[in-house]
């Protein structure tokens, strides 16, 4: 994990307008690495995501980007009342190769089926997007990064409305993404989850730790994130806490 | 069957229909897909006082038209920056001034005769030069579209997301809206004020009953557009009615019958899906 950092955040702040929504960020991002991004609702958390995309240029401090990043959002952002297959939708991540009055061609397309064969979705390419399920929907948003050819992949919650079969067949294809190399980004309400990737940042409009779960995840750092407001329930070999907004 | 076409009246309605059926058909699947039927009414309605204003002057409608689509626009932009003023209030507010400034002009002592053909169109008496404005604009909307077709397609899809995927949105929408005001523009002398945006919303809707995809929906809602052009030309032919409203009753119908159509292709569809969800999740 020596590795040159792909992304590197130092007394970062962005906001909107000349308001900073998040100031004081510092972290790197290696290649392989899977960091839990931590915060409530509104704690800036999507802001940060989209100055890591390019869309807000940093008010302070500096912000490295080597490789390209891309986003998988939310699906119930997307439109699933849309006239488009799996296959049309991870063929998106093509466009930006292309000049501006092409479409994705055949050879883009198959690119597309080989993102889809590997979030192990080739057999439902095909498939209206609208008609599959959150977790497979959440799948051919990732094909869709790796078809941009994206080395960091930056997921907005991507566990928020899955089941648990869903849940565990998604952590496993962020674990062969990042043994294959990719970073990935995971802004996530679930902290048992978040202490099994490499790292975790916690933010609350501004930053209040980074590092490995082990040395980052106390109860005072989680007091911190997300101000106080958690609860804290008796778990299986020892104690859990569980912000109170988890699972919404 | 053949008999209209003997007619040269008809023939040439029957032209200037079936091309402003192609170009209503293609951006209307834009138009249903980006929820911009009141954006389309709207504009319909905002050139009122420019058609108007040409037919008192006496020159073409076209002429009158494309300066008040524009000024309705901008007029819509300036409203919309107001605080605490919606989008929806304020084409709701413009419209409805450009509409009424509109009657006005139409019920002064120095408005001619014929304000019924602005409002509802005159498919059955279209100029040379229409024909010319209808046939140069379905090139130039086929020729747009297919040029910002896949940025459309992204842009509609997922906004927020389509900048960072290179879709540059903003760009695709504003060629989508400027096509169709130029086709509202010159269709609305076809099909009259009150009813052009039948053509631009009815068959697209009932395309998107019937597939689901956005090439076969595009192909489906030319054909539909057509097809009730002829229906309601017809129609007209044969039972007297006018123009205008015979083809948007035609659509409506379409429409109506897109309804029960779409919900039998749907129905073993969907069952399939689940099944094959349930396998693989």
């Amino acid at each position: 994990m020596q590795a040159e950092p792909l992304i590197e955040a130092d007394g970062l702040a962005v906001g909107y307008g000349s308001a900073a929504a998040i100031s004081g960020v510092g972290f790197s991002l290696r290649p392989g690495e899977r960091m839990a991004l931590l915060g409530p609702n509104g704690g800036g958390k999507t802001t940060l995501l989209r100055a890591l995309l390019g869309e807000l240029t940093p008010m302070l401090g500096e912000l490295r980007v080597s490789v390209r990043c891309a986003t998988v959002p939310q699906t119930e952002r997307s439109r699933l009342d849309y006239p488009v297959s799996a296959l049309d939708v991870a063929a998106m991540g093509a466009l930006s190769r292309l000049p501006w009055w092409r479409r994705p061609g055949r050879r883009d397309r198959e690119v597309a089926m080989e993102a889809l064969r590997l979030v192990d979705l080739s057999d439902l390419a095909g498939e209206t997007y609208g008609k599959l399920s959150g977790g497979q929907r959440q799948r051919v948003l990732i094909a869709r990064g790796l078809v941009q050819d994206a080395k960091v992949l930056l997921l907005d919650e991507p566990f928020a409305s899955l089941d648990r079969p869903s849940s565990e067949r998604l952590e496993a294809l962020i674990r062969s993404l990042a043994a294959e190399g990719r970073s990935i980004v995971i802004a996530t309400h679930d902290l048992e989850q978040a202490r099994r990737w490499d790292s975790v940042l916690c933010i609350n409009r501004s930053q209040i730790a980074a590092g490995s779960p082990a040395d980052v995840l106390d109860v005072g750092v989680l007091e911190a994130t997300y101000g106080g407001a958690i609860v804290e329930l008796p778990g299986p070999g020892g104690r859990a806490i569980l912000p109170p907004h988890h699972h919404h | 069957m053949f008999e209209p076409f003997q007619d040269e009246f008809l023939r040439r309605a029957i032209v200037e229909m079936t091309l402003i059926a192609v170009t209503g058909g293609a951006l209307g699947c834009w138009v249903v897909l980006y929820r911009l039927s009141y954006a389309a009414e709207s504009l319909a309605h905002s050139i009122f006082p420019g058609l108007v204003l040409a037919a008192i002057a006496g020159v073409p409608l076209l002429l009158g038209g494309a300066p008040a689509i524009l000024l309705a626009a901008l007029a819509i932009a300036a409203v919309s920056r107001v605080p605490g003023v919606s989008r929806e209030a304020a084409v709701g507010v413009v419209v409805t001034t450009m509409f009424g400034l509109g009657t006005l002009l139409a019920l002064s002592p120095s408005s001619p005769p014929g304000l019924q053909g602005i409002l509802f169109g005159d498919i059955l008496g279209p100029s040379d030069g229409d024909l010319v404005a209808a046939a140069a604009l379905a090139v130039v909307v086929a020729i747009g579209l297919t040029l910002v077709h896949a940025r459309l397609l992204t842009g509609g899809f997922d906004r927020a997301a389509a900048r960072s995927l290179g879709a540059s949105p903003g760009i695709a929408e504003a060629v989508l809206m400027t096509l169709l005001a130029a086709a509202i523009v010159v269709a609305v002398q076809g099909l009259g004020n009150l009813l052009v945006v039948a053509v631009f919303v009815g068959p697209a809707a009932a395309a998107r009953q019937l597939t689901e995809r956005i090439a076969p929906m595009i192909g489906l809602a030319i054909a539909i557009a057509v097809l009730a052009g002829l229906v309601g030309l017809y129609l007209s032919y044969y039972a007297g009615t006018a123009g205008g409203a015979s083809i948007a009753l035609a659509i409506v119908a379409a429409y109506l019958l897109s309804l029960p159509l779409g919900g039998l292709l749907r129905g073993p569809r969907s069952s399939e899906a689940a099944t094959s969800e349930a396998t693989i999740v």
